[in-house]
């Protein structure tokens, strides 16, 4: 059941607040995963995006239609399909391809629908996920990343590099890769990638792919 | 134009002519004004019984118009002059309501073939002087809102702020998008579909047939040798009803209880709850509603296919559409379930619309729309405020 929208607080979430600066107003926007709205929100209070959402939870659906913002339940694996080519300027998806069942398939459909990409990753290659699972020999467990490995919808864990790895495999364009650590301070990923794999506890890629790519 | 009779019937009688409009307006288009139908026949003269709620702003943009469902009618949040009942969806719409009535002026007309004051079987052809019967053309959903298109002309409306309902009304949602992208800013289809199911064709085909074997239907001709056939239209009213509801909220509300006895009679009578039920709810729908207009009203559903028209694509159907869509189905809906209105969110993700699409949770099947469903109401409030603010009407 629905309660009264919850009050949000001003300060965004880091990585979404550096999705948000990279997003021009007036631009047609798809925030795939958009959860209870934060970001769609943001956009729209701060910069009139009237953008859309697709999220998994239908509790998360509700609250976003509740408060007026366009969105669908639907699911990131099966819906896109179902989105026309280049129908957007920009296609977001934050912190949720590690919990798509092929994210390969869903980073080629986000690059069908959309001009431009945003995608936001937790980064398993972060220094305190690695001493986790070297150290206490456990599957690793941050405040970014709270759940059991058992209760957890994350299936498809990678790292900075992985990623970069899978975008050089799709032939795709990697215009801006930045890294937050754990107080949110970004970093753009350049000639210190080692260490941003290291100290990054997320990543941030925009991605796009020439015409015909 | 607008006459205001009370329509007083005894249990028992035949509906005489409905032309009585039950406390509503109604609006008449000439015999130089017909109705086109999709069967390539006209019908005139026309009547269209309507109420209406709220007051239109100096603009006129703030129209919302409420569509019913199969049974409904124009009474939708004021008391049914038949029943004393309040209006079929007062949940919904009223002051400070999610259709805020204090905001918005809100109209709801019976449709076309219906039989609460519209021209329906049970109206007189000026032709031949007697209840049109049968003889009334088969409507279709696209002829019900072609009708309210011109109420609309009639009532110097240019465009709707919001177009919504439930079932069939959400079908004349849907069309109303289609038919007239430009006339409509916001739409609300709940609980429906793009076409009838074969299995929703087949529960309506049993309904009709158990209206048509009633000795009292007479070949549609029951009013003109004032019988009713009220057997027939009752069991129709039943079958549907187990429709309207899942097996979940029968099996909460009835169980296997008895009705007002201790021990199974071993025969016939009612001897279960939810038999006793269905009898009541069967003919109290006898009173209130015309056997022949229940035929008009399937069929018009039954033939409800969008995609068909447009070549098989549902997306070719909303090409050109502007408005924002807030689709809404409910987890225990049967009749009308979520997949159906799913594949109505990626026609109109496919052509780019913006869209909403909210799956209630619920118990209480496809009749849901219809009764006390919180999240219903606070989906449909922030979509009508986000599109109120895109309009510039707060």
């Amino acid at each position: 059941m629905i309660q009264t929208p919850i009050s949000r607080t001003p300060e965004l979430r880091k990585d979404l607040a550096l999705i948000a600066d990279m997003i021009e107003p007036g631009a047609r926007v798809l925030d795939i995963g958009c959860g209870e709205g934060e970001l769609l929100s943001y956009l729209f209070e701060a910069k009139g995006i009237d953008a859309r959402g697709i999220e998994l939870s239908q509790a998360g659906v509700n609250l976003c239609v509740s408060q007026g913002l366009s969105v669908v339940q639907g699911d990131a694996d099966t819906d896109l399909i179902n989105y026309p080519e280049k129908g957007f300027d920009v296609v977001i998806l934050s912190q949720t391809i590690q919990a798509t069942q092929k994210p390969h398939i869903v980073l080629e459909q986000m690059l069908r629908i959309g001009h431009k990409i945003i995608i936001s990753i937790p980064n398993f290659g972060y220094w305190r996920v690695r001493l986790q699972l070297l150290f206490n020999g456990t599957m690793p467990m941050t405040k970014s990343l709270p759940e059991s490995w058992y209760e957890t919808p994350n299936i498809h864990f990678c790292t900075i590099r992985d990623f970069e790895n899978l975008c050089s495999n799709l032939d795709v364009t990697v215009e801006k890769q930045l890294a937050v650590d754990s107080r949110g301070y970004s970093k753009l990923i350049s000639s210190s990638r080692l260490l941003m794999n290291f100290f990054g506890e997320k990543a941030v890629f925009v991605l796009t792919r020439d015409a015909g790519g | 134009m607008v006459k205001t009779i009370k329509n007083k019937e005894k249990p028992g009688q035949s509906r005489a002519d409905t032309s009585v409009a039950s406390n509503s307006a109604v609006m008449e288009f000439a015999a130089d004004e017909p109705l086109k139908l999709d069967c390539g026949k006209e019908i005139s003269p026309l009547k269209i019984a309507y109420q209406t709620y709220g007051t239109l702003n100096e603009a006129r943009s703030n129209a919302i118009l409420v569509c019913h469902a199969l049974t409904g009618d124009q009474h939708v949040a004021s008391e049914h002059p038949e029943t004393g009942r309040p209006g079929w969806w007062t949940a919904m719409i009223g002051p400070g309501k999610s259709v805020d009535t204090d905001r918005y002026f809100v109209i709801c007309s019976n449709v076309i073939g219906g039989c609460m004051g519209s021209t329906g079987p049970s109206t007189i052809n000026s032709d031949t002087g007697t209840p049109y019967g049968l003889q009334l053309p088969v409507i279709t959903i696209a002829d019900m809102v072609r009708a309210q298109a011109m109420l609309l002309g009639k009532l110097e409306i240019p465009d709707l702020f919001c177009v919504i309902g439930g079932s069939m009304g959400g079908m004349q949602v849907l069309q109303w998008a289609v038919d007239y992208p430009d006339r409509v800013f916001a739409a609300v289809p709940i609980a429906t579909a793009a076409r009838h199911t074969s299995q929703n064709i087949a529960f309506h085909e049993v309904g009709r047939q158990a209206i048509m074997a009633d000795n009292d239907w007479l070949g549609g001709d029951y009013l003109k040798h004032e019988t009713n056939p009220r057997k027939g239209l009752a069991v129709a009213r039943m079958t549907a009803h187990i429709t309207y509801l899942s097996g979940e909220a029968l099996h909460q509300k009835f169980g296997r209880n008895l009705q007002n006895r201790a021990a199974l009679t071993y025969g016939f009578d009612a001897d279960f709850q939810v038999e006793s039920y269905l009898r009541y709810q069967g003919s109290t729908f006898v009173d209130r509603f015309d056997a022949n207009s229940y035929l008009y009203m399937t069929r018009a559903m039954d033939y409800f296919d969008l995609a068909g028209d447009h070549g098989g694509i549902l997306a070719n159907a909303f090409k050109g559409t502007f408005a924002r869509f807030c689709i809404v189905s409910f987890t225990s809906d049967w009749l009308f379930p979520t997949q159906g209105n799913r594949e109505i969110v990626h026609a109109l993700n496919a052509v780019g619309a913006n869209v909403s699409f909210v799956e209630v949770e619920t118990d209480k099947g496809h009749d849901s729309f219809l009764l006390d469903t919180p999240e219903m109401f606070a989906t449909i409030s922030g979509f009508m405020s986000a599109a109120a603010r895109k309009r510039g009407l707060d």
